[in-house]
């Protein structure tokens, strides 16, 4: 898309994670995102258990403080996490729908050809059998 | 009020009156949902989950606590079974935001799920289903704005 999202021109000096926040096409950031096992280490900690504080995930993780709270920004900045506001406990949350599009997009339209080439086989096989 | 036990996010791109008429007038939900929700939506209605197949079967029902039109709902969330049964209500919470992007309009939902309480059966259900329902709202909505779209080829997923 080659746009640039506008809340580039408030980031923190941290190179890294302004350009993930920068990328604008979300599904390039759920790729990047995932592209490092720390991140990952950080999803199945919420699958495990959901809505964590930043406290919560650091005790359980050999990463420190500020590893965890950065690769939670890109996370969340790649809608793989969601944040939300409990009183004053902020929570993530595991958010799969992203991961759902990707299914949608390769594994289910595979799944459509699949069902496709079954219903030819079907076809096939009953005109076979009409004819004899 | 306990913590969320869900929360989902995702971005549309249309706008929030278009994303909150997809995500709750039957001629939307019953292409991707495959029920219709019937309600009027206003604070202290009920509602209900319809399946639209015909059959009329009613899977979820509830009451609407909180509506601020194109913004904000908070339905409670029960089978029809169960609606007198507190331990077996949960909470829905749906808010819309203009999603200030290039290419807009976008719309954030933010979709948060709480208090199942000993309905572990119900959370599981919810917990599988929420994903597919956003994503397919996202699909129904974006559908004029896709360039590369695939055309359904028909039969199963059409109807």
């Amino acid at each position: 898309m080659g746009n640039v999202a506008p809340s580039c021109t408030h980031l923190t000096c941290n190179r890294l994670l302004a350009y993930y926040v920068c990328m604008f096409d979300p599904v390039d950031r759920v790729f990047k995102a995932l592209a490092d096992p720390g991140r990952r280490r950080l999803l199945d900690a919420l699958r495990d258990e959901n809505g964590q504080t930043l406290n919560q995930m650091c005790a359980h993780l050999d990463m420190s403080r500020q590893a965890v709270a950065q690769h939670l920004g890109v996370l969340e900045s790649a809608s793989l996490v969601v944040v939300v506001w409990h009183g004053r406990e902020k929570l993530h949350y595991i958010n799969p729908v992203p991961l759902f599009e990707v299914f949608e997009r390769w594994i289910r339209s595979f799944e459509r050809s699949r069902l496709a080439a079954l219903q030819d086989l079907k076809l096939n096989l009953e005109e076979r059998h009409d004819k004899t | 009020m306990t913590k969320p036990d869900f929360a989902y996010a995702i971005y549309i791109r249309a706008t929030r009156e278009e994303v909150w008429n997809g995500f709750l007038e039957p001629e939307f939900t019953r292409q991707y949902w495959f029920h219709d929700n019937v309600s009027d939506w206003k604070a202290g209605s009920k509602w209900e989950h319809r399946r639209s197949d015909g059959s009329e079967t009613v899977d979820i029902v509830g009451k609407v606590l909180e509506s601020e039109l194109h913004k904000r709902l908070v339905i409670t969330w029960s089978r029809p079974a169960d609606i007198d049964n507190p331990a077996r209500i949960s909470r829905v919470t749906v808010q819309l935001a203009d999603q200030d992007w290039p290419g807009g309009p976008w719309t954030e939902v933010i979709l948060e799920h709480t208090d199942f309480q000993d309905d572990t059966e119900m959370r599981e259900s919810v917990s599988g289903g929420w994903p597919m329902v956003l994503s397919g709202l996202k699909t129904l909505l974006e559908a004029g704005f896709r360039e590369n779209m695939v055309q359904p080829e028909g039969g199963c997923e059409s109807s």
